[in-house]
C-alpha cells in the first residue's frame, strides 16, 4: 500500500505538532489530494470529487464522502486509502460519513483531471447537460456526441459497449487508429 | 409511530430484495454472455442493483432496529430469509433464459425502475428521496441499453425477432404486479412515503410501445393472471424460481454461518 502514500513523507513534517494543535483543514485536504483513486489511480479521490468535506468536530475529523455509483466495488478500498494516509499525517481519530445527497455527477470532476484522464487513454466525460434529458418519461436514445479518441485525437469512434472495464466506463473504438479506449460517462 | 415503522419496513424489503434478486440472476449470467462486452454489461448493470439493494436494506434493517429493538444488516437480510421472507417482484426471480429473455425482462423491469425512482425521489421520507435520486441516475442508462438491446433483436434477423417476441409475451405476465398497490403501498402512498404505483402504468405503457414500434414487435395481448396483486411476490408468494436462487445465492452462509470476509 506505501504507493498509495505518495507525498504522506513530506506531509507528516508539516503536522508534526499534531499532538498539540490538530492539523488545519487546508492540510488534510492536501493529504486526501494524494490518495488515487483505486481504479483509474491517475486521478484522486479529491480531483474525482468523491470527497465531500471534512471538518473537525472536537478531536475527531468528520469525513464525508459519497460513492461514484451504488454499487462501487472500490468504495471500501477507498474508506481503507483514506484512513492510512490520514493516519500517515497523524490523523487517527477519523469518523467517515457516507453521503448519499446530492447524488455524485461526472460534472464534479477538476478540470485539470480531465487532461490527466485523457493521457491515461480514458476519454473524459462530457458536462452531463450535453445529454439528452434524462428527466423525461422515455429518454431512450443517447445524445449525439461525439467521443474524440484520447490517443490520436479522431473524432471518427464509436460505441462498442455502454459498459467497459468498471460501472463507470463505456467501450469504445477509434475508427481512425483502430484502439479500443474507455469512455468515462457522463453521470 | 411503531405501526407506520413495520410498514415502512415491509416496503424497503420490496425495494431492497427486487434489486437484489435480480442483482443476482444478472451475476449467473458472468461467463456466459453471449460475447464479452455483454457479460461485462449485465455484470454492471447487477452490480449497480446489488448496490441500491443494499441501500435499501440497510435502511430496512434501521427501520426494523426501530421498531422491533434490534434490527438486521443488509447482510442478514439477503443471506439468513426464506423464500417466503422475500418481499421481490415476481419478474425479477424469472430464469435469464436465452439473451432475448434476459435482456426483456430487463427492459420491462427498467422502464419501471425508472419511473418508479425518479417518483421515490420526491418521497417525504428523506432516505428514500437520497437513495433514489442516486439510484434513478443509473437505472435510467440501464433502461437505454436495455431498449436498444430490444431493438436491436427485434428489428435484427427473423431468429432474434422471434425469440424476443417469444421472450416478450413469456414475460409479460409478471408485468402486472409491478402496478398493483395492496392496502400497505396505498397507505404509504397517501402519506407520500411510497409511490402509488397503479400511476405509473400508463408512462409505462407508453415506453414500452414505442420502443416496440421501432424494433417492429407487438405488444403481448392479455391481462395479468395475478391482476388483482394481493398474492405475489411483494406478499411473499413466489414462482418455483426463487427457491433454487436463493439456494445458490445463500450457500455461503447457510453451510457457513456468520462467515465473514
Amino acid at each position: 500500500m506505501n504507493r498509495h502514500s505518495i507525498g504522506a513523507g513530506n506531509l507528516v513534517a508539516g503536522a508534526q505538532d499534531a499532538v498539540l494543535s490538530l492539523p488545519n483543514l487546508a492540510f488534510v485536504w492536501e493529504a486526501l489530494a494524494a490518495v488515487p483513486d483505486p481504479e483509474v489511480p491517475v486521478v484522486s479521490i479529491v480531483e474525482l470529487g468523491l470527497v465531500r468535506d471534512v471538518e473537525w468536530h472536537e478531536r475527531e475529523l468528520i469525513v464525508r464522502l459519497t460513492t461514484t455509483y451504488s454499487g462501487c466495488p472500490a468504495a471500501d478500498t477507498i474508506r481503507t486509502l483514506i484512513r492510512e494516509q490520514l493516519t500517515a499525517i497523524g490523523v487517527a481519530n477519523v469518523k467517515l460519513v457516507a453521503q448519499l445527497a446530492p447524488a455524485w455527477s461526472t460534472d464534479w470532476i477538476a478540470p485539470e483531471a480531465r487532461s490527466k484522464l485523457r493521457a491515461f487513454g480514458i476519454a473524459p466525460p462530457h458536462l452531463t447537460a450535453k445529454r439528452v434529458d434524462v428527466t423525461g418519461i422515455s429518454p431512450l436514445r443517447r445524445a449525439n456526441v461525439v467521443v474524440p479518441c484520447p490517443l490520436c485525437g479522431s473524432s471518427c469512434t464509436s460505441l462498442l459497449s455502454q459498459f467497459g472495464s468498471t460501472a463507470c466506463k463505456a467501450q469504445y473504438r477509434c475508427d481512425a487508429c483502430r484502439e479500443p479506449f474507455d469512455y468515462f460517462k457522463p453521470h | 409511530m411503531p405501526p407506520r415503522d413495520a410498514e415502512l419496513f415491509e416496503y424497503l424489503l420490496r425495494l431492497g430484495d427486487t434489486d437484489v434478486v435480480l442483482a443476482q440472476r444478472l451475476g449467473e449470467r458472468i461467463g456466459h454472455g453471449p460475447i464479452l462486452e455483454e457479460d461485462i454489461a449485465m455484470a454492471n448493470v447487477g452490480l449497480d442493483l446489488l448496490g441500491q439493494g443494499r441501500l435499501w436494506l440497510g435502511y430496512a434493517g434501521e427501520v426494523e432496529a426501530r421498531f422491533s429493538g434490534t434490527g438486521r444488516t443488509d447482510d442478514q437480510l439477503a443471506f439468513l430469509r426464506d423464500g417466503s421472507g422475500f418481499r421481490n417482484l415476481l419478474l425479477a426471480e424469472q430464469p435469464n433464459g436465452d439473451f432475448a429473455r434476459t435482456m426483456a425482462r430487463q427492459f420491462y423491469f427498467d422502464a419501471w425502475h425508472q419511473l418508479l425512482l425518479r417518483a421515490l425521489s420526491s418521497s417525504v421520507d428523506a432516505r428514500i428521496a437520497e437513495i433514489a435520486a442516486k439510484a434513478v441516475k443509473e437505472a435510467t442508462y440501464h433502461t437505454e441499453r436495455s431498449a436498444g438491446w430490444v431493438v436491436r433483436l427485434g428489428d435484427g434477423t427473423d431468429e432474434s425477432h422471434a425469440r424476443m417476441q417469444r421472450a416478450l409475451d413469456e414475460l409479460w405476465m409478471f408485468t402486472g404486479e409491478m402496478f398493483a398497490a395492496d392496502p400497505l403501498e396505498q397507505e404509504l402512498a397517501r402519506a407520500r412515503i411510497a409511490v402509488d404505483v397503479r400511476l405509473l402504468r400508463e408512462p409505462w405503457l407508453a415506453t414500452i410501445c414505442s420502443v416496440l414500434a421501432e424494433a417492429t414487435l407487438s405488444l403481448p395481448q392479455g391481462e395479468w393472471m395475478q391482476g388483482a396483486g394481493m398474492r405475489g411476490g411483494k406478499q411473499g408468494v413466489h414462482t418455483e424460481h426463487l427457491g433454487h436462487l436463493l439456494t445458490e445465492m445463500q450457500f455461503l452462509q447457510r453451510a457457513y454461518p456468520g462467515a465473514v470476509w
